[in-house]
């Protein structure tokens, strides 16, 4: 992908984000996802039903990185049941890892190929991720 | 100030903002450091021979240049400690956790940095005492008069650091302690930025306590002081029991310990760290403390005008006589304006900066934080001013 393009992708989910509202709804696992590292902090709402996801909403204050992140996370996996969504994030941890991955499956994800190159926004990329697999955790052991 | 070629980090084109956190060292204190253990090292307190008395000098030397600096009465009311957060443990520990009761009331404020905030959440939790907080005024700032409204028959303790790692600001820490005492209430100073940056007279402020790093002052990571007036010293119990602070046990029962201040030093100390900050301190007064401080200022000042008229930018505190500035960018996130800036080699810190109930007072839980230091320059603070004065660049280049 060209590098303009994602940095317009990512800007454009930084500055009007998807899926970015505080849920009260009880039938929504809600899950807190935070860096040790740096300072971004993320409250992420799932709604999961019959091993399908079904919507995510997510607030928080954290870093461009982390919220197109999180917001173009809210999009991919919104509809995909739980296997595909495991699939999905497994293939986005190798990708940010530089191992090999799917590249077609990603979508919109893609726009974080080259974010090893700053070890120090990995943590930024995936950190939604963290939020959703504790989320579908909690989902499973219900 | 003409310092550049005393640092042997200001030669590598960074630009570093971040002296809050910790300092850039001088060659003098590198050397120092280096010579303990290239020539002499040894361990502390065994004057068996002659490189270990050596060990002793330049150990003990620093207590009394410690004392010096600091303006203390006794030279055995400086305690070398691993750092301010060590020292704050201790009198918590070792001092209030014998003298606190049920119901007794500990005054801290908002802007504490988590070491002079945790301790005493702990203290107030195992022995009943209660939390108290300073009303900040509209600026964020500690007042005496604020300080006065906050205070009951109950208060045993006020503990506030002298200028806050993120306001900045400079609390009357004098006028505090006078109005303490007469209400016979102690008080505890964190002074980890501003011993650093600031002539220091603990026998002018009167107060009882008081904490420091020697890391934030040109000195080496891994040491601090806590300095204490004798009398409430001699009373504190030893939080560490080892080797070299008892002077004889023969059974549970007769275990008698040393004077001040070996007493509160169990085990060997950080003897290089020790060195290095004996260093520091000679170096620091041979630049001077108020030169340091009125450089600061005309500073910040200077910071703060540039930063003024750029329209986007948020200042959290422009009125406070101190190098700290805290600030945000409009719409974008504290981090993300730090890893823009350090594209170009300028370290900021973004963040909370350890104040994490701050937030309540400000209601800003993350900013950019500049923290100075005699070293910066107005050319470093016009590129910074230059680097933030463009919105869309900051937005393009920060990801």
């Amino acid at each position: 992908m060209d590098e303009n393009l994602k940095r317009d992708i990512i800007l454009d989910n930084y500055t009007n984000p998807e899926n970015k509202s505080r849920v009260e709804d009880e039938s929504y696992i809600g899950v807190n996802s935070n860096n040790s590292s740096c300072i971004d902090n993320i409250d992420l709402w799932v709604k999961i039903e019959d091993g399908i996801i079904k919507d995510i909403k997510f607030d928080g204050e954290a870093c461009a990185i982390s919220t197109a992140s999180t917001s173009i996370m809210t999009k991919e996996l919104a509809g995909k049941t739980i296997d595909e969504a495991r699939k999905f994030i497994e293939n986005f941890y190798n990708m940010i890892n530089e191992e090999e991955y799917d590249e077609n499956a990603l979508n919109e994800a893609l726009v974080f190929d080259t974010i090893y190159k700053q070890a120090n926004r990995k943590t930024c990329a995936t950190l939604p991720y963290k939020g959703i697999q504790d989320a579908i955790d909690i989902y499973e052991k219900r | 100030m003409n310092v550049m070629k005393d640092f042997p980090m200001l030669n590598k084109d960074i630009i570093y903002l971040d002296n809050g956190a910790t300092t850039f060292k001088p060659q003098c204190v590198i050397d120092a450091m280096s010579d303990y253990y290239s020539n002499y090292c040894a361990n502390a307190h065994r004057g068996d021979y002659d490189i270990s008395l050596k060990v002793d000098m330049a150990y003990e030397g620093t207590r009394d240049k410690v004392q010096k600096f600091i303006n203390a009465k006794h030279r055995e009311e400086i305690i070398f400690t691993s750092g301010a957060t060590e020292s704050l443990n201790l009198i918590v520990n070792g001092f209030f956790d014998n003298v606190m009761e049920a119901g007794d009331e500990i005054l801290i404020s908002d802007s504490e940095h988590a070491s002079n905030v945790l301790p005493w959440f702990r203290l107030a939790q195992n022995r009943g005492a209660v939390i108290k907080y300073v009303q900040l005024d509209e600026s964020f700032h500690v007042t005496l008069e604020a300080v006065k409204r906050s205070i009951t028959p109950k208060t045993k303790v006020i503990a506030l650091a002298e200028i806050t790692n993120v306001v900045g600001d400079i609390r009357p820490i004098k006028e505090i302690t006078d109005f303490a005492h007469k209400n016979n209430i102690f008080v505890v100073v964190d002074g980890a930025q501003s011993v650093p940056h600031k002539k220091c007279d603990v026998q002018d402020s009167d107060v009882d306590f008081l904490a420091f790093s020697a890391h934030k002052m040109c000195g080496p990571t891994g040491v601090g002081v806590l300095y204490g007036k004798r009398e409430l010293l001699e009373s504190v119990i030893p939080v560490n029991f080892g080797g070299g602070m008892n002077e004889s046990f023969d059974s549970e029962k007769e275990v008698f310990l040393k004077e001040l201040p070996t007493r509160l030093e169990a085990g060997t100390p950080n003897i290089a760290g020790v060195i290095g900050l004996g260093a520091a301190i000679e170096y620091l007064e041979q630049v001077g403390m108020d030169n340091i401080f009125y450089h600061e200022i005309s500073l910040k000042k200077y910071l703060v005008e540039g930063l003024s008229r750029i329209p986007f930018i948020d200042i959290i505190n422009d009125e406070c006589d101190s190098g700290i500035l805290a600030f945000n960018v409009d719409g974008i996130f504290a981090q993300d304006v730090a890893i823009y800036l350090n594209k170009y080699n300028v370290c900021v810190r973004a963040g909370n900066h350890c104040a994490k109930i701050l937030k309540k007072s400000v209601g800003v839980r993350n900013t950019v934080r500049v923290s100075l230091y005699f070293y910066n320059t107005k050319e470093e603070i016009d590129t910074l001013i230059d680097l933030l004065s463009d919105r869309d660049k900051i937005m393009k280049e920060m990801i």
